[in-house]
């Protein structure tokens, strides 16, 4: 490859990282909480499983926290690139262009948060990522309604991203593939969003 | 008929960088009126809704049938031709504004330059020329040559780069037109002895990978060309040759 194309080798990793891994752990995620649904004991053995698994630290670092740094800061940058025209082109896929970098923003203040919040207090030895954690910071309405937005933005940038993704990968090249990828992202917005709410649920005593 | 007229607000601007200004006018309504015929109008008596004596407003046009895409600007809202910018269609006050990707040279008329420094970028031509007679090139299959004649119809007039959100001042991108002139040219059974010089132009700062698929380009482009499916083919095209590079020879 030329050396001249870094810019374009980023895009392609900002692209592939957004679904592998980062969308493949969000599903996971919230395929995870799911187990909340069936009482604290259930949902604590599976924290209890994860975070015994062997190298859990260096999993969460190359899987995790290092793909969504990147794809975190190179996607700050694309969103501040975009001029956003909605009002003169009202299109479906613009909104969607602007929706798509709107939720990509949400979503890192959401996880900046909820990190901060579980997984950091953790490491800081201040608190024990459990069912009672979850359901003490869900008991204020305020946290409900963060989480609600968080989880819905978050679900909603992997839909859409899906969509991107196939169209920047040369797999939906004419307009009835892409026409058809569109209905398929929303489904999987739908789906997924009921499993992370439904979770979420869970905790809301 | 005669107290009939067509009202105008046009944004103006007397030098590259002096400051804009909107300017309204009144001009006399005739059916079958085009923007064109409308600016021609007050070119022949310049003179404004106040009744003041002002300078005729500046724009460029050629051939008057869309297919040269030099009158572009943008019209209550949308860019595109003022040729085929019917009067009678439109909604009044006609809001008449330079595409504002694009430097303004006076009034309507904007400098299109980084269009062809684009197409010389991506090297948007064939090379036939040789030191004796190359002979006939291969043929082209029919087929083939149906829908590359279709891209063939951009006649570089900027609305897709005035549509696009992530052509701006803050962006390198060079635009969707280039890019699907990429397409055709790597079609063409001669111009794909040099597909690599182009896709690799297409890999550098700037190129395919800023296209961010809002897909405002092909609602947009007054030729209908289908810009989204020779950018996600380009998009093929160019990850191939990325990764046949990387990995092969």
């Amino acid at each position: 490859m030329a050396s001249n194309s870094r810019d374009f080798f980023n895009h392609k990793l900002h692209s592939l990282l957004g679904l592998f891994p980062v969308g493949v752990f969000l599903l996971f995620h919230l395929t995870a909480n799911y187990q909340a649904t069936k009482g604290p004991e259930a949902y604590n053995e599976t924290v209890a499983f994860i975070e015994n698994f062997p190298f859990v630290l260096v999993l969460e670092f190359v899987l995790i926290y290092i793909p969504i740094l990147f794809h975190a800061i190179f996607g700050l940058y694309i969103a501040f690139q975009a001029k956003h025209n909605v009002g003169n082109f009202g299109y479906f896929r613009n909104h969607m262009f602007l929706w798509q970098r709107i939720t990509g923003i949400i979503t890192l203040i959401f996880i900046a948060w909820h990190v901060w919040e579980t997984r950091i207090q953790k490491a800081l030895g201040t608190a024990e990522v459990n069912y009672d954690m979850m359901a003490n910071i869900l008991s204020n309405p305020v946290m409900v309604a963060f989480y609600t937005i968080g989880i819905l933005s978050a679900v909603f940038h992997l839909s859409n991203g899906i969509w991107s993704f196939l169209v920047h990968w040369g797999i939906t090249v004419g307009p009835r593939s892409q026409r058809v990828a569109t209905y398929f992202t929303m489904g999987v917005f739908v789906v997924v969003s009921f499993i992370g709410l439904r979770a979420m649920a869970a905790f809301i005593q | 008929m005669a107290d009939k007229y067509v009202h105008l607000i046009i944004t103006r601007q007397d030098s590259p960088d002096s400051t804009p200004y909107k300017e309204e006018f009144k001009i006399p309504y005739r059916p079958n009126m085009n923007v064109i015929s409308a600016l021609m109008e007050i070119q022949r008596n310049p003179v404004n809704a106040e009744g003041q004596k002002t300078k005729p407003v500046q724009w460029e046009s050629n051939c008057l049938e869309e297919v040269c895409g030099a009158c572009s600007m943008v019209i209550n809202g949308k860019p595109r031709q003022a040729c085929t910018a019917l009067i009678d269609k439109l909604e009044q006050p006609i809001r008449l504004a330079p595409m504002s990707t694009f430097p303004v040279m006076r009034d309507l008329s904007v400098d299109r330059s980084r269009m062809f420094d684009a197409l010389k970028r991506v090297k948007a031509w064939i090379p036939i020329d040789g030191t004796y007679d190359l002979g006939p090139g291969p043929r082209m299959p029919e087929v083939d040559r149906q829908w590359a004649y279709e891209l063939s119809k951009c006649m570089t007039c900027g609305v897709c780069l005035e549509a696009c959100p992530n052509v701006n001042e803050k962006s390198p991108f060079i635009g969707p037109f280039a890019i699907s002139q990429v397409r055709l040219f790597n079609e063409h059974p001669t111009g794909k002895m040099n597909k690599h010089e182009r896709l690799e132009a297409l890999m550098e700062e700037g190129g395919i990978a800023d296209c961010g698929n809002s897909q405002n380009c092909v609602q947009s482009c007054p030729k209908g060309i289908p810009l989204t499916t020779s950018i996600a083919h380009m998009n093929r095209e160019t990850t191939r040759h990325a990764i046949k590079s990387f990995f092969f020879s």
